[in-house]
């Protein structure tokens, strides 16, 4: 018997070379695997609302693509403009905004035009395949990626919906002091516009606008504060307001997610549309990182995570999008009304024009809608 | 006789010199020179323009917001400086040394948690639904509004000042000579009587500084009228914040927050002097 046959685990000297060989070129290339592997990420800044750039919107992107978001948040278009204009060119690669912000932040130059070919309008509602205030003529500025209505938000277990159908709620007896004030002045005088019967509620002549100031003063006496973002969530979850005027679904869905006994409808004098859309910011070193990322989240699937975000939620603009959440997420798709078949959707709210786009006031300036916030909120 | 610069005095002070110039008079020169800027399209422009001025201080919305501020600013610094004094009184003059520092300790406790928190949790209890009503409507009381009211800033102005009050006022009623006391009850002074003429103005700078400290503390602060407040009215802290939310008027808010520096100094300098003057000048 051999000493190979007897031990039979023993290898040979060529076995041993070949081992050695495939060890040594495994050792030598480990610092290029491990290169590629923890390669440091690019860092992608944006200038957005709360939640844009959490986890649940970003990560996987942020995975496939080796990418670290680096977002700065802010709250209200003022405010973001106010951010870009003391910051140098090239600091935010991606800018989220709200339709009556686009442009001014394009006559400022803040943002780059962008090619309409890259991103999936062809998916888009048509209402948002050509969106008024993204555009330029055919050149465009900034693509939609979600948007929300406002109506009026009130506690169900006060008041019930029949009684909320109206902005007329906010002035019964039962809320005294229990009314709350989103506190900008853009949507809950816009909403007290609507309630005048302005066709327009941000195109007010000079007697309407006083007519809308007036009307604005009659309800001081019930309003119970006015509140930021933090302070408007407290306030609806611990039942210290009991209807809330200048916001919707954004802010009573996350809670109703949550179990609180709030909701929004929009009431028959009808609603105020957000939109949320996001642009590249002028000067970036990034851009087709960018346009990636807004191409992401214009898919169905970015779509999806948008709609179910969970700082809060929103419509979303991509008719995929609404058939992939309805797969997804039925139960949340028909809270928002966002199944294809339900009645009263969101587009059909839309469509039968119950809904007006929030914006900037046209026949004032924003420092006069500003100071008789001012005023009203001191009376 | 005339003083000569010393190099130890001049290494002594310099540091605190350099300081005040750094973070105190340089900003405050800055502050001064932005309230002349104007803002164009969200941004501001270098100006010499007394716009901003003339138009903060013509409206009636600022004197209203000031003299609410300033008044409940003012009923913070008595209320709170009244409901201190007892506790301070008790630790200074009851306590063992040992139980002393335990109260000093303990009083030091709440600055460990940050004011935003603490503001935040006093919510749950002053709510309509919070647990003070939940409790009072066990004895068939309330509910009473607590929330987004005046009461509620006093709370959060006692959250945030009452233990530096205390500490003050403490620290003031420590180093009050003890024979005084016992000379005015060796005269037949009655207890009552002694506190108010023996230990309160042996005592005075300090509980005039603890109050001075409640004022300056809950004049410009922000978190408790807006979250224990609501909000509602405004005072000058929000009208800041208003201002700089809408059109970017960093240049107007500049307004406010000088008005409010040259109010504190004001008062600060009263204050100050009212402590040291000496009784029957």
């Amino acid at each position: 018997m051999t000493i190979k046959e007897m031990l039979p685990g023993l290898r040979t000297r060529r076995d041993i070379l070949k081992g050695a060989s495939v060890l040594g070129g495994a050792a030598l290339a480990t610092p290029f695997l491990s290169r590629l592997a923890f390669a440091e990420p690019v860092e992608l800044t944006m200038l957005a609302w709360y939640g844009h750039a959490e986890p649940d919107m970003v990560a996987e992107f942020e995975a496939e693509n080796n990418v670290k978001f680096k977002p700065k948040y802010y709250t209200g278009g003022d405010n973001m403009l106010g951010l870009i204009a003391q910051s140098p060119p090239g600091t935010f690669d991606l800018i989220l905004s709200d339709a009556e912000y686009v442009q001014q932040l394009n006559a400022a130059g803040y943002i780059e035009k962008m090619d309409p070919a890259d991103y999936p309008f062809d998916d888009f509602f048509p209402e948002f395949q050509h969106f008024p205030g993204h555009w330029v003529g055919n050149d465009l500025y900034s693509v939609i990626t979600r948007f929300g209505f406002l109506g009026v938000a009130f506690n169900t277990e006060a008041i019930n919906e029949k009684e909320a159908s109206t902005y007329n709620v906010y002035w019964d007896q039962k809320l005294k002091g229990k009314v709350g004030h989103f506190d900008w002045h853009l949507p809950n005088l816009g909403q007290i516009s609507l309630l005048n019967g302005n066709a327009s509620p941000y195109d007010t002549d000079a007697a309407a606008w006083q007519a809308l100031q007036d009307k604005t003063m009659t309800l001081r006496p019930q309003i119970g504060g006015f509140f930021d973002y933090g302070g408007t969530f407290s306030s609806l979850q611990n039942g210290q307001m009991l209807a809330m005027a200048g916001i919707g679904d954004w802010i009573t869905g996350t809670l109703e997610r949550n179990g609180a006994k709030v909701r929004s409808v929009i009431p028959e004098e009808g609603g105020l549309q957000f939109t949320e859309s996001f642009s590249i910011g002028k000067g970036t070193t990034k851009g087709d990182l960018a346009k990636k990322w807004i191409q992401y989240i214009t898919s169905p699937k970015g779509q999806v995570k948008s709609a179910n975000m969970v700082a809060y939620p929103c419509l979303i603009p991509n008719e995929k999008g609404w058939k992939l959440l309805a797969e997804e997420t039925p139960a949340e798709a028909k809270r928002q009304g966002m199944l294809l078949d339900q009645s009263n959707n969101a587009m059909e709210l839309i469509r039968k024009g119950r809904i007006k786009y929030r914006q900037l006031p046209v026949q004032q300036s924003l420092e006069d809608w500003n100071d008789f916030w001012s005023e009203y909120k001191a009376a | 006789m005339r003083k000569s610069i010393t190099f130890y005095g001049l290494t002594l002070s310099l540091p605190m010199l350099v300081w005040q110039v750094l973070f105190f008079l340089a900003p405050l020169i800055f502050l001064v020179a932005l309230s002349f800027w104007t803002v164009q399209n969200f941004r501001m422009v270098p100006d010499l323009n007394p716009d901003n001025w003339t138009r903060m201080l013509g409206r009636g919305v600022f004197w209203q917001a000031y003299f609410r501020t300033f008044l409940l600013s003012t009923s913070a610094a008595i209320v709170i400086s009244v409901l201190a004094f007892p506790c301070a009184y008790a630790v200074a003059f009851k306590l063992s040394e040992t139980a002393r520092r335990w109260a000093i300790f303990l009083m030091v406790i709440p600055f460990f948690t940050s004011y935003l928190v603490r503001v935040y949790s006093w919510q749950i209890f002053l709510s309509d639904n919070g647990i003070i009503n939940a409790l009072l409507a066990k004895v068939g009381l309330g509910p009473f509004g607590m929330l987004n009211s005046v009461f509620g800033v006093m709370v959060g102005y006692a959250t945030l000042s009452l233990p530096l009050v205390v500490l003050l006022q403490l620290f003031s009623l420590i180093f009050v000579d003890r024979t005084l006391i016992e000379a005015a009850h060796n005269l037949r002074c009655g207890r009552l009587r002694t506190v108010f003429e023996v230990v309160i103005p042996a005592a005075k700078v300090g509980l005039v500084i603890a109050a001075l400290f409640c004022f300056i503390l809950t004049f410009g602060d922000f978190v408790s009228p807006l979250y224990l407040g609501g909000g509602d009215p405004p005072t000058l802290s929000i009208l800041i914040t208003d201002t700089t939310k809408s059109g970017q008027q960093w240049p107007r808010a500049a307004v406010i927050a000088l008005t409010m520096i040259a109010t504190l100094l004001a008062v600060a300098f009263a204050t100050v002097s009212f402590a040291y003057r000496e009784r029957g000048r």
